[in-house]
């Protein structure tokens, strides 16, 4: 079982030292009558889907921290290794850890072993490392890859439990995603059929969940190939601003031209006023 | 089973950080599991729902899990400590029988299960019913909850197993045919199924016996029909 791996993870299971000092630092920042700052999640909706020739993975693309968004164009779907790609939910930085430690790893045991490195291995590191840390680490994982026995689609959950299924979806929008799988989904569609199915499903929940917005990345793996395909759909397409009037540039001018408005009547009196009294105060400009 | 469900123990260390899926509380065990051992082997059954809250995640999973060819144990309650209680007994059980160059022992599974469930009975929970056939006993049926090792005629567990107990001391007899006891298990699991609402989805029933394991699937209209008015 020995493998040659970067980090050596202690034994013993989550280390808890520091669990009494946060509470702690805690305690203190709000007796100042500050907040702890909100660790970034990216309520999301990532799903997947196989098809004939291999999965489609799809995520949207916004980070969110607290009710503001972090960042409109985020990546979610991360490398594992040339022939396995992994989207995230959950905690921004957990997720980005996480599987950049088991694509460091996994890494290694490829060149260990000499062969392509199997879905079910990062699989097994993924749910390994996450039970073990107890669901303290927010990642909730989409793992898909086509390998030397198929292609293939894992579902990681933050407490180490896994699903292998041929349609998952993760993140807050992920009910509204998988009613779309649900109504639509078919074994051994075509490409293009695939894509449309993961473009709609994640399209759901960008429309429907607060925590999903931007756009919709995609990746398509078969054997041999895999497309990056970011962005695969501007969902949302920031408006234009009406910054030129008359040909001279001027941001935020909001004037109208004559014309807007339409008059009906117009009716001109001119008022009869005599100058009574004519004083001048001057500026104090000393 | 559910995703993520957290003993009152580790909730106390949970600090700043909250398990984002559906961290609740210790609660029952969410599935209904049975095994039943019949003239020749054992039969065992399970639905297939597995929820984190108040939504269904995966609707056909699974749980009855292979320990060894002729060994499978029954899943419940958290699904990651059920699923990895299973995958290290499986591991276990392939060095041992490499190590005694023998087929394992039904009782020598029930006890790895059975080791891991009581020294970690405070932070896991999970209940495995260990089933299988051997050479030396036969069928047998084995429940591990809370770290007790208990050989039975039949076991039950889970959530929806609260709502058949009274149907299976009732129907059960020793010595049924192996027709009988597979149809005894698809007419308990879909009782409990129409009663908790924490178990669903379609049934699985493995049968064990000298010859192998035999894995079927019963597919939500082909369970018996009982009273529904």
């Amino acid at each position: 079982m020995a493998t040659v791996s970067v980090r050596q993870y202690h034994r013993g299971g989550f280390s808890f030292e520091n669990c009494k000092r946060n509470a702690l630092l805690e305690a203190d920042i709000n007796k100042l009558g500050f907040s702890s700052p909100a660790a970034r999640k990216t309520g999301t909706t990532i799903c997947g889907v196989v098809y004939k020739d291999g999965v489609v993975l799809g995520a949207d693309t916004r980070a969110t921290e607290g009710m503001v968004v972090a960042d409109k164009n985020c990546s979610k779907i991360h490398y594992i290794s040339p022939n396995v790609y992994c989207c995230g939910a959950g905690t921004a930085a957990d997720t980005e850890m996480t599987t950049q430690i088991i694509s460091s790893n996994l890494e290694l045991h490829s060149l260990s072993t000499g062969r392509l490195p199997r879905v079910a291995t990062a699989n097994r590191m993924l749910k390994q490392m996450l039970f073990r840390y107890q669901g303290y680490i927010g990642a909730a994982l989409v793992l898909g890859g086509v390998d030397s026995t198929g292609p293939q689609l894992y579902s990681i959950y933050p407490h180490g439990s896994t699903d292998k299924l041929p349609y998952v979806t993760m993140g807050s929008g992920s009910l509204a995603a998988m009613a779309v799988f649900e109504d639509r989904y078919k074994p051994n569609m075509e490409e293009e059929e695939a894509k449309r199915l993961v473009r709609d499903a994640i399209a759901a929940g960008i429309f429907n969940d607060l925590g999903s917005g931007s756009n919709i990345d995609l990746c398509v793996i078969t054997k041999g190939k895999v497309d990056y395909l970011r962005p695969h759909d501007v969902a949302n397409k920031k408006g234009v601003r009406e910054d030129k009037i008359n040909g001279r540039p001027e941001t935020g001018n909001y004037r109208y031209k004559h014309g807007t408005t339409g008059v009906l009547t117009k009716a001109v009196t001119p008022l009869n006023l005599e100058v009574v009294e004519e004083s001048v105060q001057t500026m104090d400009t000393s | 089973m559910r995703e993520g469900a957290v003993n009152r123990y580790t909730l106390k260390n949970a600090g700043l950080f909250q398990p984002n899926f559906g961290a609740k509380k210790w609660t029952n065990p969410s599935t209904t599991i049975i095994a039943v051992t019949f003239d020749g082997g054992v039969v065992l059954g399970s639905d297939s729902r597995v929820s984190a809250g108040e939504s269904v995640v995966n609707r056909v999973m699974n749980k009855l899990s292979p320990l060894h060819d002729q060994i499978y144990c029954a899943l419940s309650g958290s699904a990651a400590d059920a699923q990895t209680i299973a995958e290290i007994v499986n591991y276990q059980l392939d060095v041992h029988s490499i190590e005694v160059e023998d087929d394992p022992l039904v009782c020598s599974a029930a006890t790895l299960v059975k080791n891991i469930s009581y020294k970690y009975k405070e932070e896991l929970s999970a209940h495995l019913i260990v089933a299988g056939w051997d050479r030396k006993k036969g069928g047998q049926v084995y429940a591990t909850l809370n770290g007790l090792l208990s050989r039975q005629p039949f076991a039950i567990g889970g959530s929806g197993s609260f709502y058949i107990n009274g149907f299976v001391d009732a129907e059960y007899r020793k010595n049924m045919t192996r027709r009988e006891s597979q149809e005894f298990v698809v007419n308990a699991l879909t009782l409990a199924m129409g009663r908790d609402d924490s178990s669903g989805g379609v049934a699985y029933v493995v049968t064990i016996d000298k010859d192998g394991a035999e894995e079927k699937c019963v597919l939500g209209n082909e369970l018996p029909t009982f009273f529904d008015e």
